[in-house]
């Protein structure tokens, strides 16, 4: 490569709303179900149905437009976006294009090279399409409707970032706020958080952006920054072989780790956009605002402090249990119960998230309950387990949310507090290694580690360490 | 009583007898089918005839009245419903091949509202082609013939209902307005009908056409039953976000025989070119009347009537070439017999499922909506509609209503209109700034003309001014 070239990304972000009925009808929204068990005559277009608008939609679009710092738009309209396919039971979409919700926001990313500021263009709402089942079998498509209305915002930002790191940044932050704000849940592997990547690049220091492609069905963030990398190397290829870069629409494929073009500008359709006329516009008040913003939660740094002031946590544990609103919730919940702030962050500092990377979790994925983590952290409080069972029993919680207690009990892995067999057994350490023996006395204290250790493996590993230090040191004195 | 006296009833006496145990609602009900039985060779009003739904919903609302459950005061009453309002169970087509197997899992809103009072509905009405036409003769269940002379036109969209209300094969019928398509072919039929204030009536499971100016409304023998009616159908209703809060709805109240003092517009406008002398002195005729009456009557300049046309096939075909796009032959209707892939399979049943002036309308919508074009015809069509709505609120500055023709001539000769579809178009020049305006207006009979077809008096309201238009309208009929 004999050039510089600076990547320039612009992502298209939409989230699935929390609510629990769909945007314009009162179906319910719950992700699964059996095929069109979740619709009704509004969301599968039939003749003469009419929407209504869910006004929980609008509150979560005007909480996540408050939070990313974007003017909300007091009179707002939805549009028709016209485009036919079976997934879309009406053959348009309603959208917003005239009058979207939210407008010219920011939020605030922090890389390796330090903060930066990613501006959002809108936020708008709309409604979800079906989803398509080809049955290769049978050759032919079925419909399912009950995702068909689910209420979503998209959220479009400026081409303000430069590089993988600063998207996976913005979409992390992004991710942030709308679990905090409690409007979405954003798991990107169920679909409820999907990016568009709209990327080109251009010889360091242009001032002219560079053509663009945009890139869907990116379903992880592993994915999304593969597929930059891929799209960079792409489009400075073609350009360094005196080729033009195509307008286009991109699709990944994530297990070949490439992206074929789906359809070009010349083929774009002409979605022919008008205004709703079955819906009415909305006109959003400054007491309709005000009292939203009164009701925004929590955010991040209003709970670090609190995790300071109320619990006692160091800086580093605030920071890393509200990296997740998922972590957050966990901990006040576990801490609530076993009056240990600090074990409680522990475990979820150390255990938890070594088990989350080893396994490629993201904290969402978490489905052990606070009560299971909170007895387990009482076991170990009153001796019960030492801290290697503690660590073995906890994977199992992590696994399958099993009751500690009852799997300490039914598999005999309570730490043996009988002193008699303790004395016993480091007795016979004692016996079978005459040379640690005569170290320790020499003055070579570390030399008890060894005793202790064969002392724990003949007790099985369910001995309590510092009782038997506390005994080996007894009887090395004599 | 004899068939013949019983379906000679207007809507409300009919009520009243059965009411008073001299007709039951069965006896009612075959009066209509008998009615239906000796015409329906010639007229072809229905699409579909509910015999069997119909006698058992009449024993039904019988027993209820019987049991003094029932009160509403059109208990028993057969209606007609035009087929572009969705009824539970029955066949509901727009008149179109492309919905000529769909049976609808609800029922409108308007006609739950008939049901929930008693009405027994005896079936759905031809119409054209999903309510776009003047004549009924764009349906693809055949022509409907104007019960008055069968050489002519109903008028249309809504000829299957003025023409079964006019044959007297049901005592009143639901029709459908986007830009004259009740009034129009009430006043070809010789019935009332009366087009409400744009939300006053719910449009959950009306087909749409034009979103934006569609309204349902009654078509009756009368003045009163028109009145009956509405009361009956008016209702806010919260599946429509286009509905609205009304507590005027008690319309029967302004059946009153007084004009004293009502000042009444004429637009010198709709009295000019194209306009039929004989029609022209009809209406002119009516308006003396209500003058001698106590009526004020004064002729003004309304202004922009010429730029109605235009921005009403603007927008109403723009909203139809979206509203008409679920009928792909995906989940209902009519799916073409042989196609590969899927591009194919909406292209042919499409193709094969629209009628040509369907089609001539989505092909007129989708270009307007293009993108190029969006600025240029839509956005300036919705200029002008505002505009046209600010000259009638001038005009309703000075004047309780506004008089005028419903149509320029009447009746056309079968096959005559489709020929020129423009021509066809400026027919409804007196009709449609009305819909793009959201007002309220009646049709009702002023004469007929030389060869024996019905004149209709159009007679215009602010919006919310029914019972203006309704008093006028009664004092006039009771002449």
């Amino acid at each position: 490569m004999s050039k510089d070239y600076e990547t320039v990304i612009g992502l298209e972000v939409h989230v699935e709303l929390a609510t629990k009925t769909k945007i314009f009808c009162g179906c319910s929204t719950a992700f699964g179900g059996a095929p069109n068990t979740h619709t009704c005559p509004v969301c599968t277009g039939m003749p003469g149905s009419l929407p209504v608008l869910n006004k929980q939609v609008v509150e979560h679009a005007i909480a996540v437009g408050l939070a990313t710092n974007c003017s909300i738009t007091r009179y707002c309209k939805f549009d028709r976006k016209n485009y036919f396919y079976p997934d879309n039971p009406q053959n348009y979409q309603i959208s917003q294009l005239y009058l979207p919700i939210c407008r010219n926001g920011s939020v605030e990313i922090e890389t390796s090279s330090g903060k930066k500021s990613i501006g959002i263009h809108e936020i708008h709402m709309e409604e979800d399409a079906g989803k398509l089942i080809h049955d290769e079998w049978e050759d032919c498509s079925l419909v399912d409707f009950n995702r068909s209305g689910v209420p979503l915002i998209e959220i479009v930002s400026e081409p303000d970032m430069r590089s993988a790191e600063e998207v996976i940044a913005y979409l992390d932050k992004l991710r942030m706020i709308i679990q905090y704000l409690g409007a979405s849940d954003c798991k990107l592997n169920e679909g409820s958080m999907r990016a568009d990547v709209n990327l080109s690049v251009r010889e360091a220091g242009a001032s002219q952006f560079g053509t663009r492609t945009e890139m869907k069905n990116l379903n992880s963030f592993k994915a999304i920054a593969r597929a930059i990398e891929a799209e960079k190397n792409r489009q400075i290829d073609l350009i360094e072989s005196g080729e033009a870069v195509i307008q286009e629409t991109r699709r990944w494929d994530d297990a070949k780790e490439y992206s074929y073009a789906m359809r070009s500008k010349e083929d774009a359709q002409d979605y022919r956009y008008f205004p709703e006329p079955d819906l009415v516009p909305v006109e959003i008040s400054d007491a309709w605002i005000q009292k939203i913003q009164s009701r925004q939660p929590e955010m991040r740094t209003e709970k670090q402090e609190r995790y300071k002031s109320e619990y006692g946590l160091p800086d580093y544990d605030a920071e890393i249990l509200t990296s997740s609103k998922y972590l957050a919730d966990l901990f006040e919940a576990t801490a609530k119960l076993c009056q240990s702030p600090k074990k409680v962050s522990n475990w979820l500092m150390g255990e938890t998230m070594r088990l989350l990377k080893e396994r490629e979790m993201d904290p969402e994925d978490i489905h052990f309950s606070p009560a299971n983590l909170a007895k387990l952290i009482s076991l170990t409080e009153d001796g019960s387990l030492n801290s290697t069972v503690a660590k073995e029993v906890f994977e199992k919680i992590f696994q399958e949310d099993i009751d500690p207690v009852a799997y300490v009990e039914s598999h005999g892995l309570k730490t043996v507090n009988d002193e008699g067999a303790l004395r016993s057994a480091a007795q016979q350490a004692i016996q079978d290694n005459p040379k640690s023996v005569e170290d320790y006395r020499n003055g070579k204290e570390k030399a008890i580690g060894f005793l202790v250790g064969q002392t724990m493996k003949a007790m099985k590993g369910k001995a309590n360490p510092g009782m038997v230090n506390q005994i080996l040191k007894e009887l090395l004195k004599k | 009583m004899s068939m013949k006296e019983i379906t000679a009833f207007t809507a409300v006496q009919l009520a009243e007898k059965i009411k008073g145990r001299e007709i039951s609602v069965v006896e009612a009900t075959q009066a209509a089918l008998e009615q239906i039985d000796q015409t329906e060779g010639l007229i072809n009003s229905y699409v579909t005839v509910d015999r069997e739904g119909a006698l058992h919903q009449a024993q039904e609302v019988q027993e209820k009245l019987d049991q003094n459950i029932l009160a509403s005061p059109l208990a028993g009453v057969p209606v007609a419903i035009k087929d572009n309002m969705c009824t539970a169970g029955m066949l509901t087509t727009c008149s179109s091949k492309i919905l000529e197997n769909f049976v609808p899992t609800y029922t409108a809103e308007a006609v739950q509202n008939l049901v929930n009072a008693g009405a027994v509905i005896i079936g759905k009405t031809n119409m054209d082609e999903f309510a776009m036409g003047s004549t009924t003769e764009t349906s693809a269940f055949g022509i409907t013939k104007n019960p008055r002379n069968f050489a002519h036109v109903p008028g249309g969209s809504s000829g299957g209902s003025c023409a079964a209300v006019a044959a007297q094969e049901c005592f009143y019928a639901l029709g459908s307005d986007t830009g004259g398509s009740i009034r129009q072919p009430s006043s070809f039929c010789g019935v009332t009908g009366l087009k409400p204030t744009y939300g006053t009536v719910s449009r959950y499971g009306l087909i749409a056409y034009g979103s934006s100016l569609d309204q349902i409304g009654p078509i009756a023998k009368d003045v009163t039953d028109c009145a009956a009616v509405l009361e009956a159908i008016a209702s806010y209703d919260k599946k429509d976000s286009t509905s609205i809060i009304r507590r005027d709805t008690d319309f029967t109240s302004a059946l009153v025989d007084d004009v004293k003092g009502m000042k009444i517009g004429i637009p010198r406008d709709y009295l000019g070119e194209g306009l039929g002398p004989e029609v022209k002195a009809a209406v002119l005729a009516a308006a003396k009347a209500l003058e001698e009456k106590g009526a004020l009557i004064e002729e003004f300049d309304l202004s922009l009537v010429e730029y109605a046309i235009p921005a009403y096939y603007v927008i109403a075909c723009a909203e139809a070439s979206s509203n008409l796009a679920r009928f792909d032959g995906v989940k209902y209707g009519y799916r073409t017999k042989a196609s590969e892939g899927l591009h194919q399979m909406y292209k042919k049943s499409r193709s094969e499922g629209f009628g040509p002036e369907v089609k001539r309308r989505i092909m007129l919508g989708s270009f307007v909506l293009s993108s190029g074009y969006y600025d240029a015809y839509y956005l300036k069509a919705l200029r002008t509609k505002a505009l046209i709505k600010q000259a009638f609120d001038r005009a309703f500055q000075k004047f309780d209503l506004i008089l005028g023709p419903t149509a320029p001539t009447t009746a056309p000769e079968i096959g005559s209109s489709l020929r020129d579809p423009l021509k066809m178009y400026l027919g409804d020049i007196y009709t449609i700034s009305v819909n793009l305006a959201g007002l309220p207006a009646i049709s009702l009979p002023c004469g007929t003309d030389s060869k024996g077809l019905p004149i209709g008096l159009q007679l215009i309201g602010d919006c919310f001014q029914e019972k203006k238009i309704i008093q006028a309208a009664y004092t006039y009929e009771q002449g």
